[in-house]
């Protein structure tokens, strides 16, 4: 079965007076289905991992393949078409548009790809955020939602596409408890669902026990994962 | 295409504050260039309405730049004459009408045929040197702005006397002469004629003010002596600023001397070129500093975009996509500024226009300035340009910038 995302020797250097190595020599396989935690102490170079993974980034040596095809030789705009078509984003940080209600935020890459119609993106994305509890919420601006609320819409937008991998940089970072809870909890359902795997970045060993499998990066390179975690 | 038109009116459109500014920013930038262009243009355009069209733009005299050949030169040219009595020419202008005729069919310009004659004017034991012309009224209309510069009577009040005169402002001060008044007048040749001062005209010209008078064609004729004569064609170029080429033109297709405004008056050549350059450098420079203001304001809206840039495009927007909206919104911005800036100009440049002046002697004048849909088409044309620069640099850095490294900063 092809991986849905593979790296071969991916390196990621970061140039600069002094070259800084982001992530060095990383070779893994996300296979369909799979819930994979990243995890490793701050600086580790864990969201760099995430953010090649995602096509966010480009590795200084080395290939990421994604559905077995090469990424090395692509340009920005095939870069774009791909992450757009096949891959699905939430962040710490919501990072949805402020001007553009939760509805428009979630149909944004919809539009962008423009695959449907416009009625059809319209209740597909309501669709979404119902199923996320936030059908009341749909006109509401990202200022006028609280933390979970927005990373909910986060999420509902990145499954906008209905894209093979979602990767989550440290999803529940910015919320308290409960909401840690829920948003993870609803990121754990997405898993499998025709064949979707989920990357998450995270650095609370409890979130990341609840994953199928573990990365641990130290230095920018994969290590064994602790012992007492 | 679709997409990126409504994000730019959403972001036009949530963002009210920033973009009143941005719009302001362009109308005062396009307002104040319209109404600096309008009022230095006006001002120019004054310049020539008040020095150059009140002097004759060309004037054909029966001179000759050098003397005519006397006919023995001409027969024998290898010989050194002198001292032969020359031939005497008949003076004026041979042909006058068909020479006028002729001027008319080709070229851009009013003529009207005159007679000037130096003559003494006598009131009260004093005699005063002054030049007469001899006009047609109703030509001469075309041609000067005499007409409107009369302070007492009018220019049709020659044909209503026989021999009446309009006499200069100045010099009728000084003579005493009042309109009803005879004047005594007698010419260099011997001829004397009393005439009736009909009216007095102030130009604002001292030199002709002071020793310019008015006649019928037929009365200036009768002092040269000579009827029939007409030895001054004078012209009204439709274009001032062109009389000196079509001088030299007249000049070589009717023989006479065609002296242009430009040539009898250099000195107001170079007063005239010194303010159209100010004019261009100050007209320039509000454009500049207007094009700056704007790039100024747009560039601000477009740098504060640089996250939102960065989410699209971590989502899989195109760049391409990303900086076309950015550049719709500043051309929405500057085609509303622009729109605002247009109706600020006009409004500007009305207030200016009813500025009133008074001067200790004339009327009150006005402000002089112009409408001309070449100022708005360029300030609007520039303002713009500057916008779509303002927009199109950052979006472009912002859009080819790796969306990780604004990500990696904010979470």
């Amino acid at each position: 079965m092809t991986p849905l995302i593979e790296t071969r020797k991916a390196t990621r250097i970061l140039r600069g007076e002094i070259d800084t190595t982001l992530v060095r020599d990383i070779d893994l396989a996300i296979h369909p289905g799979e819930f994979v935690a990243i995890t490793g102490p701050s600086g580790s170079g864990k969201s760099s991992l995430m953010y090649l993974l995602g096509l966010l980034d480009t590795p200084t040596s080395g290939d990421v393949l994604i559905q077995g095809k090469s990424t090395a030789r692509m340009d920005e705009d095939a870069r774009a078409k791909l992450r757009l078509e096949t891959l699905g984003f939430v962040f710490q940080f919501h990072f949805l548009l402020a001007e553009f209600s939760a509805l428009a935020n979630v149909t944004l890459p919809m539009r962008a790809l423009g695959k449907l119609s416009d009625k059809a993106m319209r209740a597909r994305g309501m669709d979404l955020l119902t199923r996320l509890g936030l059908k009341d919420h749909s006109h509401k601006r990202p200022d006028q939602l609280s933390g979970g609320q927005r990373q909910r819409v986060a999420i509902a937008r990145a499954l906008a596409n209905d894209p093979q991998v979602i990767l989550a940089d440290e999803p529940t970072g910015n919320l308290d408890t409960a909401s840690t809870e829920q948003v993870f909890g609803i990121i754990q359902t997405l898993v499998g669902e025709a064949g979707r795997s989920v990357i998450i970045v995270t650095h609370d060993p409890h979130l990341a026990r609840r994953a199928s499998r573990r990365l641990h990066v130290v230095d920018g390179q994969l290590a064994p994962v602790p012992e007492d975690d | 295409m679709g997409l990126a038109i409504d994000i730019a009116i959403t972001h036009i459109r949530s963002r009210l504050r920033q973009t009143l500014v941005g719009v302001l920013g362009v109308a005062t930038g396009v307002g104040f260039s319209v109404m600096m262009a309008s009022l230095m243009e006006g001002s120019q355009r004054d310049f020539i309405a008040q020095l150059v069209d009140s002097l004759p733009h060309i004037t054909i005299s029966d001179d000759r730049r050098t003397p005519p050949p006397q006919p023995a030169a001409l027969i024998y040219d290898e010989v050194e004459i002198s001292n032969l009595s020359t031939v005497d020419r008949r003076r004026g202008i041979k042909n006058p009408l068909a020479v006028m005729a002729d001027i008319e069919s080709w070229a851009p310009a009013k003529v009207a045929p005159s007679v000037r004659a130096n003559i003494l004017l006598r009131q009260a034991g004093r005699d005063v040197g002054a030049v007469m012309l001899g006009i047609d009224p109703k030509r001469e209309a075309e041609v000067s702005n005499i007409a409107s510069k009369m302070v007492e009577g009018s220019l049709d009040n020659l044909v209503k006397a026989s021999n009446a005169v309009l006499l200069g402002a100045r010099l009728a001060e000084r003579l005493g002469i009042r309109v009803g008044n005879t004047v005594t007048i007698s010419s260099s040749g011997g001829k004397t004629m009393t005439a009736t001062a009909v009216g007095i005209f102030r130009t604002g010209v001292a030199q002709v003010d002071d020793s310019q008078i008015y006649a019928l064609t037929r009365s200036a004729q009768v002092l040269a002596g000579q009827t029939g004569l007409i030895n001054e064609l004078r012209l009204k170029a439709n274009d001032a600023l062109g009389a000196r080429e079509l001088a030299a033109r007249i000049e070589a297709e009717t023989g006479y001397k065609a002296v242009s405004w430009q040539e009898a008056h250099e000195d107001l050549i170079n007063a005239f070129n010194i303010r159209n350059f100010i004019m261009y450098t100050v007209v320039g420079a509000i454009l500049l500093v207007a094009s700056f203001g704007t790039y100024n304001i747009i560039s601000t809206i477009t740098h504060e975009k640089t996250r939102d840039i960065a989410i699209m495009k971590s989502l899989g927007l195109r760049a391409a996509l990303v900086r076309r909206i950015f550049v719709l919104e500043a051309l929405v911005i500057g085609l509303i500024g622009m729109l605002a800036g247009f109706a600020l100009g006009f409004a500007m440049t009305k207030a200016l226009g009813a500025v009133e002046f008074r001067s200790p002697f004339g009327d009150a004048t006005r402000l002089p300035v112009i409408y001309s849909p070449i100022h708005y088409g360029l300030a609007g044309a520039i303002a713009l340009g500057a916008s779509l620069i303002a927009a199109w640099l950052p979006a472009r850095k912002a859009a080819s910038v790796n969306p990780v490294e604004i990500i990696r900063g904010a979470s």
